[in-house]
């Protein structure tokens, strides 16, 4: 038998009991960080913007007006032709990279097989890689005399040359999510439509699409979340000129764009300074919201509370 | 008879409709990737001769119309560097809680929306969060440690997604075998946890390292300068750096040869699309060498 | 007044007062009772869902280590109730336990036998190297593998992967000895030679054995439980079981396979 005695062992704790607890403390550092930047983002962000946005600043103004002249002698703070830019896009780049995202997901999910599909999604992942200050550069180098020559007009920087790189930025990610939503469809939904005698388009369009339909939303969520936040793209291709669009050849200015480009050059704490941060109190708080409901439709909704795959 | 024909000519109608199907999304697929073989292309042939030993080896002169790219890529890696040495332990060791420690409970969900928004926030206002914070409130000045903390906060995601899916990777009974020893979580992870998972979180590294090397907006107004003539000293002196030189020069320079900022995009692409190669190299390999 | 007689007394080692187990609302054990005695091969027998595992995992409160298990009643453990216990690591090392599907640890074989006494803190290569040939030449695997101890633990077959995890546990020098179906994944041999080292080690140590099949733990258990839907239907002697001396018909229909 053994002469360990019960009591004080029971009492006892080791050395390897408090390194445990010591190794949880600071593994737990790093996960409450994630909690803690997203906070201190918000925090010292609407800081440096908050008071001027609730205090200072004519709202309405803010969100009618199309001037944005800062550096005037009387300087107007309207945003609308911003967010125009912003808005024009961005949709334009969803109404590329939506159906192309959807179509190459599809293709290489349902009909691409063995190595086509491994090597595709490779290219797609390298895709996604891309820095945005060389796809920027690429509206400006190769797009811009692109679009000139193709469209005869004087100016290639426009709503059409950042809408299309954006678009071809976002696509591959949103490629890869929509992806992964048709995977998780079980193999025994198609199988079981095969074997009701469905062709192969019945299968993907009646089947596989509709059970997929949250994950491919959470897609296209997350896509428009990217085109909404882009800066150096948008910076570079959009000739970045204020103006409310009226047809794709317009040059326009996105809000990420402005923050980026002017900055630099306003002094610390200064009206123009603070109305640039209140701009990144509206991005944190759009691409906030449009994630919050990305991440709904990728957990099925708020019916499964908490609950996940 | 009639039937059996009728059924025959369903299926060649089928069977055409369905590679018509096939092509047609093949088709979508090849115009989502042909643009980029055509770009690439164009700055490989546009920026030919200046892909010289000089171009990576030499200061940019004459107002940066001339030269090379030396300071850029010396700056690149300081910052790619400094970045790693503050995002890597921080967003391994969440990592580490949520697939070792947590519960599932209101904390960890928390968290979990956290990595999804942090990831999720526009560059630029990462950009304004590192002027704020770290150029300002702690105040280290527009310096090369502001803007690779700038830069941490960022890519933090990247690296905890990925070392989670790593951890997670580890079958869950070699956890129950260790825990049933008497070995304590922590003995678990190091012993067997981590041994079999630090592959993959290394794949998930040099993703971060090619995230990080093109990165441009959270880098314009922490840290980065347009122009220095001299290398970082320490982590508090301002450097040039790769993405920011590329803007510069196509943006913000008059007079700069055509075949410059080519070559700087060229590089740019070039180096992360080795390190992406590298990372889906290693991790096909590994998917090759099981353990169990 | 009594005075004990170290032949025949029979010393208690686990004690089980009402336990129940939940998964959420559904309840896998319900309110069992009974007793383990030392230097026995206590058999528990029960078709699928009977809570055979879960009472496992009760037992060295691995419960904790996973959601939605929870854990009402007592065991005893050495007379102390497990949750007494402040370092649950220590009373798990008291422990050893066998999955029924072998679990190599992907290190070195050498590595897997020697994981627990390195955890106690032995670092002596001479005394490691020890106690791996002894646990292994234990477990009845020594001889297949001793000039690849360097070679993977978790790249052996499934019966010699089985034979590991017990050498494995044996390494623990544990009190108590858990096997949850052991013999599932192994060959019918090396089942045999399992089973004439676990009539060996009950010179040694206590173990509780839960077995799928009725005849094996005819052969190796001194008494035997027979688990069913949750409920603990009957504990006894396992002659006396399977000569027909139970309380309830269920029992002997289980025995004789009418059932499960």
């Amino acid at each position: 038998m053994a002469d360990r005695g019960a009591l004080p062992d029971v009492q006892r704790r080791s050395a390897a009991w408090w390194q445990d607890k010591v190794a949880q403390g600071l593994v737990l550092i790093g996960g409450v960080s994630a909690i803690v930047l997203i906070l201190a983002i918000f925090i010292f962000v609407a800081q440096e913007g908050l008071g001027f946005l609730l205090k200072d600043l004519d709202l309405v103004e803010f969100f009618t007006s199309p001037a944005w002249r800062p550096t005037s002698d009387e300087p107007e703070y309207g945003i609308l032709a911003l967010m125009a830019g912003t808005a024009s896009v961005t949709g334009l780049a969803m109404l590329i990279a939506v159906p192309f995202s959807l179509g190459a997901a599809i293709y290489i999910g349902e009909f691409a097989t063995g190595r086509t599909r491994e090597v595709l999604k490779v290219l797609v992942e390298l895709l996604a890689a891309i820095p945005s200050v060389v796809w920027g550069f690429i509206g400006l180098s190769i797009m811009n005399p692109l679009i000139i020559d193709v469209f005869d007009v004087p100016v290639g920087l426009s709503v059409l040359n950042a809408g299309v790189i954006l678009g071809l930025m976002a696509a591959p990610i949103m490629t890869t999510i929509a992806e992964d939503a048709l995977k998780a469809v079980p193999d025994g939904y198609r199988e079981a439509a095969e074997a009701l005698g469905a062709t192969r388009w019945q299968v993907i369009f009646k089947v596989v699409l509709p059970s997929a339909k949250n994950g491919l939303v959470a897609a296209i969520l997350l896509g428009v979340g990217r085109g909404f936040g882009e800066t150096m793209a948008v910076l570079m291709a959009t000739g970045h000129s204020v103006n409310i669009p009226t047809s794709p050849f317009d040059s326009v200015r996105a809000m990420t764009a402005t923050i980026a480009a002017e900055l630099g050059e306003t002094a610390q704490g200064s009206p123009h300074y603070q109305v640039l941060f209140s701009i990144g109190i509206m991005l944190f708080l759009v691409t906030f919201v449009i994630n919050m409901a990305a991440d709904v439709f990728v957990r099925g909704g708020f019916k499964l509370k908490g609950k996940r795959k | 008879m009639s039937s059996s024909f009728s059924t025959t000519d369903l299926n060649v109608r089928n069977q055409r409709n369905e590679r018509l199907f096939k092509l047609l999304f093949g088709l979508i697929t090849a115009t989502l990737i042909l643009p980029v073989v055509i770009i690439i292309g164009t700055l490989i042939v546009k920026s030919e001769g200046t892909l010289t030993w000089a171009f990576f080896t030499e200061d940019p002169t004459n107002g940066m119309t001339e030269g090379g790219i030396f300071p850029a890529l010396v700056g690149t890696l300081w910052l790619v560097a400094v970045a790693l040495i503050a995002s890597v332990p921080l967003g391994v060791a969440a990592a580490i809680y949520l697939s070792e420690y947590a519960k599932d409970n209101w904390l960890t969900r928390l968290i979990n929306l956290a990595i999804i928004n942090l990831a999720g926030v526009p560059s630029i206002v990462h950009a304004l969060f590192g002027v704020g914070a770290f150029v300002l409130f702690f105040n280290f000045g527009t310096s090369i440690l502001a803007a690779s903390l700038t830069m941490a906060v960022m890519t933090l995601p990247v690296v905890i997604v990925s070392t989670r899916e790593s951890l997670q990777a580890v079958p869950q009974s070699f956890r129950e075998a260790c825990w049933s020893m008497g070995a304590t979580r922590w003995q678990t992870i190091w012993r067997i946890v981590l041994p079999n998972s630090i592959s993959g979180i290394l794949t998930g590294v040099i993703l971060e390292v090619s995230r990080t090397v093109g990165e441009t907006a959270p880098i314009m107004f922490t840290g980065a300068a347009f122009f220095l003539p001299f290398l970082p000293s320490s982590v508090f002196d301002q450097t040039m750096a790769m993405s920011l030189h590329l803007y510069v020069i196509s943006t913000q320079v008059p007079h700069v040869p055509e075949g410059l900022p080519y070559g700087v995009a060229l590089t740019l692409i070039l180096i992360v699309m080795v390190l992406n190669s590298v990372s889906i190299a290693f991790r096909t390999y590994l998917r090759g060498k099981k353990k169990w | 007044m009594v005075t004990a007689n170290p032949t025949t007394e029979r010393v208690e080692k686990l004690a089980i007062e009402d336990l129940t187990i939940r998964y959420g609302d559904t309840v896998a054990l319900d309110s069992a009772s009974f007793k383990v005695f030392e230097n026995e091969i206590f058999g528990i027998i029960g078709p699928a869902n009977s809570g055979k595992t879960s009472f496992l995992r009760a037992l060295n409160r691995m419960n904790e280590m996973t959601t939605g298990m929870t854990v009402d009643g007592v065991v005893r453990f050495d007379g102390t109730d497990v949750r007494d216990w402040r370092d649950v690591y220590a009373l798990r090392s008291r422990i050893g336990v066998v999955f029924p599907l072998p679990v190599g640890l992907p290190l070195s074989i050498y590595d897997n036998v020697a994981l627990s006494p390195r955890l106690r803190g032995i670092k002596s290569r001479a005394e490691l190297d020890t106690i791996v040939e002894q646990c292994l030449t234990r477990a009845a695997l020594f001889d297949e593998v001793k000039d690849r101890l360097d070679s993977l633990g978790s790249l052996l077959s499934g019966g010699q992967q089985q034979r590991l995890t017990i050498a494995r546990a044996l390494s623990q020098d544990p009190e108590l000895l858990l096997l949850d179906e052991f013999s599932i994944a192994v060959d019918p041999v090396t089942t045999m030679r399992i089973e004439d080292v676990l009539k060996d080690l009950k010179q040694e140590l206590t173990i509780v054995l839960v077995s799928n099949l009725v005849r094996q733990a005819r052969r190796l258990a001194d008494r035997t439980a027979f688990f069913l839907g949750g409920e603990l239907v009957e504990v006894g002697e396992t002659e006396a079981l399977f000569t027909g001396e139970v309380k309830d018909s269920r029992t002997t229909d289980y025995l004789e396979g009418r059932f499960g």
